[in-house]
This record gives C-alpha cells, structure tokens and sequence, in this order.
C-alpha cells in the first residue's frame, strides 16, 4: 500500500500547491486592484482614520474633521453648509468629491509630497499626522451678499479680486448640503448621494466653473470692444451701423437688436453708445470687420480656452474654431458657439478693471499645517495681458458709461463709480434667456470685479430688462459688500 | 532491519521538546504583539493564558515520553503551534470588539484546547495499540453515518447560515460532521483491509482502467448517496467533499487501483452537476463563487468579498498581528479565519502557515508508509489526507478556487467541536507513529521502512 500512498502525496501537494497560486493571487497580484475598490471598507477606514486637515475661510472653519465615537474616528463636518458645498466639495464613502476636499485631497489627507517632510519629522517626534489646513481668499461678507442677493435662483455668481486674481465669492445655484454626503451611514449617504445625483437642476454641478457652460450674451462684447479698440481701427466715437436688424451675408436671417430698435438716428451709432444700449447690431458688424482670427486672439488673451485650476479645475471656455460672416457677427455678440463660465466673464470685467492685465484666478490662499503654522503662500500671478493700459482705460469708460447711462444701471453705488456690462443670452427660441451681469468697483480704483448669470431671469425684449434688472442688484450687492469703506 | 541500539537514542521526545518550546515561545509573542498593537500594552492575561497554553502543553509532552516515547517529534509541535496562533488571532478579534478575555471567545477556545488535549492524552493513555480500534469496525460505521445525519433530526438539529449542519444540546451547539471525519476514518479503515481483496483483484479492463464488477460498487454507490444527501439536506458542500474525498483517497490506498479515483470523481461531479440544476442554495454558491463582486452575489453575501479585500489589503508582508481590520469581515475567527491571517500576517505568513499544514499532511503520511498493519496504514493515510483536504477546502472557498463552504481550519479556528475532533486525529496519528517507529517488536515481523528516515532533527 506504500506506492498509492506516495501517489496521495503527490495529490496533497497539488492540492496545496494550488492554495499558494490562489492567495499569491489575492495578496500579490490583485492586491492594488482590491484596494481601490470603492467598495471596500479597509481603504476607507484608513483614509477615515487620519484627522483631515481644515478649510478656512478667514478664521472660521467651513470644513473640519471633528472625533467621532465611531470606528470611523473622524467625522467631516461643513459648518459652512450650503453656503460653501461647492467650494468645499464633500468627503464621503465615495472618497474625497468635487471641491477643495478632491482637488486638495492631497495636502488635506496628508498624503501630498508637499508633506513629505513634515510626515517624517512626525514619525521621528510621535506626533499624529494630520493633514494641512486651507486658507482661502473668500471674503465671507461678498459670498454672502451674492447668495442673498441671488435669493435662491438657479445661477452662479463669481468675485474676483482684479489685482490678485483671489477669488472672493463663488456662489452656485441650487446648493447642497456637503454633511448629508460626508456622513457614516452608508445607507444615508449612498441615498442623499442618488437623489442629489438624480436631481434635474443638477445642484451637485459647480456652475461657476463647470458644468454645462453659458452663452454670454452681449457680456462677451466687452471682447469684441477690447479687440476692435486694440485693432486701432476703432476708438469709442467711431461710427457704427447700427440698424434694427443687421443683414448677414450668405443668410437670409438678419442679427436683430433686442426689441427690435434700431441704434441711433439714421441707423447710425458710435461704439461708446453701442456698449450703452448693448447695440447688437453694430457689434456684429465690428466682428465681421475684425474677423474671426482677432476676435479669437482677443478672447484667448483674456483666458479663454485656457485650462486652469483653481485648483478645482474649470472647464475652458470657447469661442468656436471655424466661422463664417454670419457666424462670426453672431458671436461678436456672444451668441452662435460661443461658451463661458461665470469665472471667465469676471475675468473679462477683472482684466479690464486691472489695466489689461489678467491675473491667474485661485481659491487658495495659504496653506497651513495643523500647528497653524504657512506650509505655502500663494502668490498673485499674471496669467496674461488681454489689452494695453489705454485699451484697457477706454473700455473702463465705455462700461461706466453703460452703469451710468445704459443698460446697467440697476448696478449703480451712491458715491462709488461702478463700471459693468449687461447680457441677455438667448438659449432657444421657448426658455428665457440667461440674464447676465458683469463689472468692476470702484471704477478709478478697481478692488473687486464680478460676474453674474441667472438661469432663464431675463427678459429677451429689454436688455435693461434683463440682464441689467436681473443681474445688476446681485452684482450691485456683491460689490458693494466687497468694497473696503 | 534496524538494531534495537541505534533506535534508542532516536525517539524524538528532545526534539519535541525543544520544537515545543518554539512553539510555545512564538504563541506568546504573537499574544503579546496582539496586545500591545490593539492596547498599546503587554496584555494582563498574558500569565493566564500563557501559562494555561504551557501547563496543557508540558501534560501532553511528558504523556508522550510516557505512553509514545517513539511518536513522530513534529506532529505535536505543529498542532500546539496551529493552536495557539488560532488562539491568538481569536483573541485579537475578541479586543477588536471590544471584549475582554472574559467575556470574549478566546478564554473559551483556551477551554476546548485543553479539554481536546486532555482527550487527546487520555486516548494516547488508554489506547495502546491503535490496531484495537480494528474490533470497532462496525460500530464507527453506524456512530459515524449517525452523526453525519444527527443535524438532520428535527428538534436537534440546527440551520445556521444556510448550512445544517449543528445540533443544539441545551446551552452548546455542536458540529457532528468534526467527529464523524475521524471515526468514519476508522470505519473505512477497518471495512477496507477486510475487503481490498475483493475490490482491488476482480473486474474487466477497458480503457486501460480495471473497472470493479458491478457487485462491489456498493460501498462507493453508498458513500457517494450519503455525501450527496449531505450536500443537498445539509447544504453542505464542504463536508460533502471532504467524506466523499476521505472515502475515496482511501479506497485508492487500499486498493491502488486508479479506476475507483476516477470513478469517484465522476460520480462526485454528477452529484454536484445536479444539484447545481436543482437546488437554489448551490447555485447562490456557485454565484458567489465565480462572480464573487457582481453587484448580484453583493446583495446576497459580501462576506466572501470582504474576506478577499482583507486578503488584499494585507499583501505581501500584513499589516501586523492587532493592526489590520479583519474583524470587518462575519467570521473572521472561525470559518474565515485564514483571510484574517492573510491580512495581519501578509501572504509571507500565510505560506508559514499552510507549509506547517503541508508538515502535518507529510508526517501523517510518513506514518502511513511506517505503520506495519494494513488498518494502520489506512487509517494513518485517511486521517492525514482528511487534513490535506480540509485545509483545501476551507482556503480553496475564501480564496475563490472552489465555492465557499462552512468548514472549519484545523486547530485555528474557533470551536470546541472542529478542536475535538482535530486533537483526537492527533493522538490517533501519534499512536500509529509510535507504533510504526517502535524497534520491531516481533522479530518475525517484517518492517517495511527503516524507521529512523523519519527523523528530521538528530539529536545525539
């Protein structure tokens, strides 16, 4: 009997052997696999278990990590709420969502190289390792006068410091609440998470620098004025067509102003008034004769089609490749193609009111480690140079002009000069159209420049009616709040 | 043939002892470990239990010198040390939740240690010659069948997580199918030495196998009926192969003829065949099995799935005994113990572990080649294999190579009645080597192997 005894031993070491091949299969070859299922508890509870660090706005804490009871250990709390979810983004089962918490995730958990450092120091000391903090530029008062201001309506509104490129208020509307998606109960969360994901008027989206993208309507044609000005076939008192409707080659639609009014006596107009009264017809006429390239040229400078991260990333703007004669006075006047963020448009208003020099938006303004003390200060940066300093004060003019004069003077301060710019985008013939604020303040000393959209607010016939009714109170309030008295 | 003076000196207990004291050494560092990795001290029942674990260990070692002075030396090293690492992993699953050695599991598992030692040192005492339990053929027949159908009684048995496969006796609940394993070894030891003859000799070739006559296809057609009975009324597979597997690899032994294996395994994969057709609880298995994180077999276990991403999260080297998360996963201390080892002690520790079985399996199959007696033989080899097959079973359904089952690991995992059994196998297996490694008693005795290849450690 001792050769089939053998022979068993032979089966006992097949059957061992393939043992070894299956757990070097799960520990050794599938093991990173595993671990990065979204499913799997071990990994979240590692992430969980380290304090993540703070998100400061001033000295308040819009997101902090408070000790839970639980075996979780950390529970990520937004004392902000609504009010900053999309600047904080949320910290849930899922893992580190939108916002600071997934752009920064990083530097908050305390995995970032950045910490590498401090993360071996702290082995050497015995100190817990706890992620940084972050300091935003966010000026409370202006993110929640924009708020306020916005009363609830679906649309975003953006502040931006010209001269820093610091962004002092990023609203998006409709919001939520970041805990309902940062808490422990799986259950709840995964529920919270379906039903804000489910939602039609998408409240998970940053409208302010992503999602869909607007068209701008006649805010874009402070490029459109920035590129003829530059072009220096055009000063503000050059004269214009400005029919009721413009004839568009190759077509048999015309480029209607709104209401259907023509410009001035005789069809005629100057581009200082134009800007005023946001005269569509006189701006199609200046892209056409700028062409498609100059137009292009104008809007690449002031950012768009620039990918930036602030750090959250934003999705560039565009004004279409290819354009024909009438594509081109469609866009001049920011309809056809032509898409935009809220941040763009304030970018727009911020290079003007900065002497034509843009300035690279950001969110962050220093980083902290959790002994309070600057791991890494932002530094303004110049993104780029949209227009000369001449350009750059003639557009000045012309957009107080339109808060003085024109369509924009729902945005009027007592006792401050106010510079800004009304849109009205037609998004198809049966919604609504978009209702668009932009502008700066002071106008002689620029601190704070803003942009303003409000979904399906405006009225299509009046462009007063519209963007300026619409829009200029919200971009009144914001400035007004960001002004230092 | 061996002289009686170069066997004296050869016994193994020296090497036991000090394979012992190895092991011992390396439980009470684990505990430790545990204890300072989950409460940042050394453990304050560590005199308790450590010493509790020493006292068990030295009874049984001084028995041996006693009752089994020629027992293979490695067997009771690698028992106690399987033990007390099931022990310690126990424990540490008690601390994660929470519990103290009192009122957790490990205090109790230390209680069935001893108690299965303790039968395990009476049978070596009372037993002195395993060829004894020849007379009992019979018996362990019926005693075995009977305990593989007792979970099937009603009022006694016991469904738990879709296995039938307990009774409940008052307060304990009890795994018959343990203790079966090792007596229906012995019955189908006895019943095959009695009639090898007649199945290894008689039968036609065709294909190149003997197939046995149509007659002696009895015992394999009832052993194959009562395993598939326990797959489909007990629903469980586990046990199902492992009798059916057991009954088998012995009959092989027995009668060296190839045709009976594969006839088993025919017989076995139309079993499973058709209870995969009808039965729902073998296909939920089956699921589980090949689709283990398909959002279907998720919604009805994610136990196997937690156990593989513990598995995972432990990679090569572990997290460190006390620093992983195994309790995340139901049953982490007994029928998933092993992803649990998996993830504290890495895959490098896993393959300790399994190499420590691989040890066992060998020296039980050691013994067999030893052993003089043809019952001995059969016995020694069942008993090892059921090990080899058990431990395939167990790792093979946490790691996906065959469907899950509910069976126990051998002495790590939690439960009185898995250490029962294990522990008698044990002694069992010492008697045979003791007997098989003792100087020829009877001159006229032929002794098929010269017992001192067995030893592994000289000592002088």
């Amino acid at each position: 009997m001792n050769s089939p005894i053998r022979r068993l031993s032979f089966v006992v070491a097949f059957l061992f052997a393939t043992l070894l091949v299956s757990t070097t299969m799960i520990q050794f070859v599938y093991a990173k696999d595993l671990n990065a299922r979204p499913d799997n508890r071990r990994t979240l509870l590692s992430s969980y278990a380290r304090e993540r660090g703070q998100i400061l706005v001033g000295d308040t804490a819009i997101a902090k990590s408070v000790p839970a009871s639980n075996e979780f250990k950390w529970l990520r709390t937004y004392p902000g709420g609504a009010a900053y979810a999309h600047i904080t983004g949320y910290y849930s089962f899922y893992g580190a969502g939108s916002g600071l918490e997934q752009a920064e995730n990083g530097l908050l958990s305390g995995s970032s190289d950045k910490l590498a450092f401090r993360r071996v120091s702290d082995f050497f000391t015995g100190r817990k390792t706890s992620g940084a903090s972050l300091e935003l530029t966010i000026d409370p008062k202006v993110q929640e006068a924009a708020i306020k201001a916005l009363d609830g309506r679906k649309g975003s509104a953006v502040a931006v410091n010209p001269s820093t490129g610091e962004i002092l208020a990023m609203v998006s509307n409709p919001g939520f609440n970041p805990a309902t998606l940062s808490g422990h109960d799986l259950t709840k969360v995964e529920k919270a998470y379906n039903g804000l994901n489910a939602d039609p008027n998408k409240p998970l989206v940053n409208r302010a620098i992503g999602g869909d993208l607007y068209p701008p309507g006649s805010v874009f044609k402070i490029v459109t004025a920035a590129a003829a000005l530059s072009s220096g076939k055009f000063q503000p008192d050059s004269e214009l067509p400005g029919p009721a409707e413009l004839d568009l080659p190759q077509t048999t639609v015309g480029l209607p102003n709104i209401g259907n009014r023509s410009c001035g006596d005789n069809d005629k107009t100057t581009l200082l008034n134009a800007m005023e009264i946001s005269c569509n017809s006189a701006f199609g006429f200046l892209g056409m004769e700028l062409g498609a390239d100059a137009l292009r040229d104008q809007a690449a400078k002031f950012g768009v089609g620039d990918q930036l991260s602030i750090p959250m990333r934003v999705t560039p703007s565009s004004v279409p490749a290819e354009l024909n004669q009438p594509q081109l006075a469609q866009s001049a006047v920011g309809q056809y193609d032509v898409r935009v963020t809220p941040l763009q448009v304030a970018m727009f208003s911020a290079g003007v009111a900065n002497a034509g020099v843009v300035m690279r938006p950001h969110l962050v303004k220093s980083v902290l480690s959790s002994d309070l003390s600057v791991i890494e200060r932002a530094e303004p940066e110049q993104l780029s140079e949209a227009t000369t300093p001449e350009v750059a004060a003639q557009l000045t003019e012309m957009m107080e002009a339109v808060v003085e004069n024109g369509s924009g003077k729902p945005a009027q301060i007592d006792g401050v000069r106010v510079a800004g710019k009304t849109g009205t985008a037609e998004t198809d013939r049966v919604a609504r159209a978009h209702a668009w604020f932009t502008g700066f303040a002071p106008a002689n000393d620029p601190q704070i420049a803003v942009a303003v959209v409000v979904e399906n607010g405006g009225d299509p016939d009046s462009e007063a009616r519209g963007g300026g009714a619409v829009g200029g109170p919200i971009a009144k309030a914001m400035l007004e709040a960001g002004l230092k008295k | 043939m061996t002289t009686i003076s170069s066997l004296a000196s050869r016994k193994g207990r020296n090497v036991e002892l000090a394979l012992l004291v190895f092991a011992v050494g390396i439980v009470v560092l684990a505990y430790i470990n545990v204890g300072i990795a989950v409460e940042g001290a050394i453990p304050p029942s560590l005199v308790a239990v450590g010493s509790g674990f020493l006292v068990i260990t030295a009874v049984f070692h001084l028995v041996m010198r006693w009752r089994a002075p020629y027992a293979d030396p490695l067997i009771l090293p690698i028992a106690t040390l399987l033990n007390g690492l099931g022990l310690v992993m126990i424990n540490r699953l008690d601390l994660a939740r929470g519990d103290d050695l009192a009122e957790g599991m490990a205090l109790r598992q230390l209680m069935w240690s001893a108690l299965a030692a303790g039968l395990a040192i009476a049978a070596l005492i009372i037993l002195r010659d395993h060829r004894i339990l020849r007379r009992y053929t019979y018996l362990a027949g019926a005693l075995g069948f009977g305990l593989l159908v007792l979970p099937l009684v009603p009022g006694l048995g016991l469904e738990n997580y879709g296995s039938r496969i307990w009774i409940k006796l008052g307060p304990f609940s009890f795994q018959p199918g343990e203790i079966a394993k090792v007596v229906l070894a012995i019955f189908f030891a006895g019943y095959l030495v009695q009639t090898r003859d007649a199945l290894s000799v008689a039968g036609r070739r065709i294909l190149g196998l003997t197939l046995p006559r149509a007659r002696d296809l009895g015992p394999i057609l009832v052993a194959w009926m009562l395993s598939v009975g326990v797959l489909v009324l007990e629903k469980d597979l586990g046990s199902s192969l492992l009798f059916f597997g057991l009954f088998v690899a012995m009959l092989y032994v027995a009668t060296e003829r190839t045709s009976w294996v594969a006839l088993g395994l025919m017989l076995f994969g139309v079993g499973c065949w058709v209870a995969n057709m009808l039965f729902s609880h073998v296909q939920q298995r089956v699921l589980l099995w090949l689709d283990t994180f398909s959002r279907e077999a998720l919604d009805t276990s994610d136990q196997l799935a937690k156990g593989i991403m513990g598995m995972g999260s432990g990679g090569m080297f572990g997290t460190g005994l006390g620093r992983g998360r195994p309790d995340l996963t139901y049953f982490a201390e007994s029928d998933f113990i092993i992803p649990s080892f998996g993830e504290e002690i890495g895959l490098v520790g896993l393959f300790a572990l399994l190499l420590l079985y691989v040890l066992l399996v060998e020296r039980g199959l050691r013994t067999a080649i030893g052993a003089r007696d043809g019952f001995g033989k059969l016995l020694a080899s069942g008993l090892a294999f059921s090990v080899a097959l058990q431990c395939f079973v167990v790792v093979g359904g946490v790691t996906r190579v065959i469907p899950l089952t509910g069976l126990t690991m051998p002495f790590l995992s939690q439960g009185g009645s898995s250490l029962l059994a294990n522990w008698t196998l044990v002694a069992l297996l010492l008697r045979i080597s003791d007997h098989a490694r003792r100087p020829v008693p009877d001159p006229e005795a032929p002794s098929p192997v010269a017992s001192d290849q067995t030893q592994v450690v000289k000592v002088r």
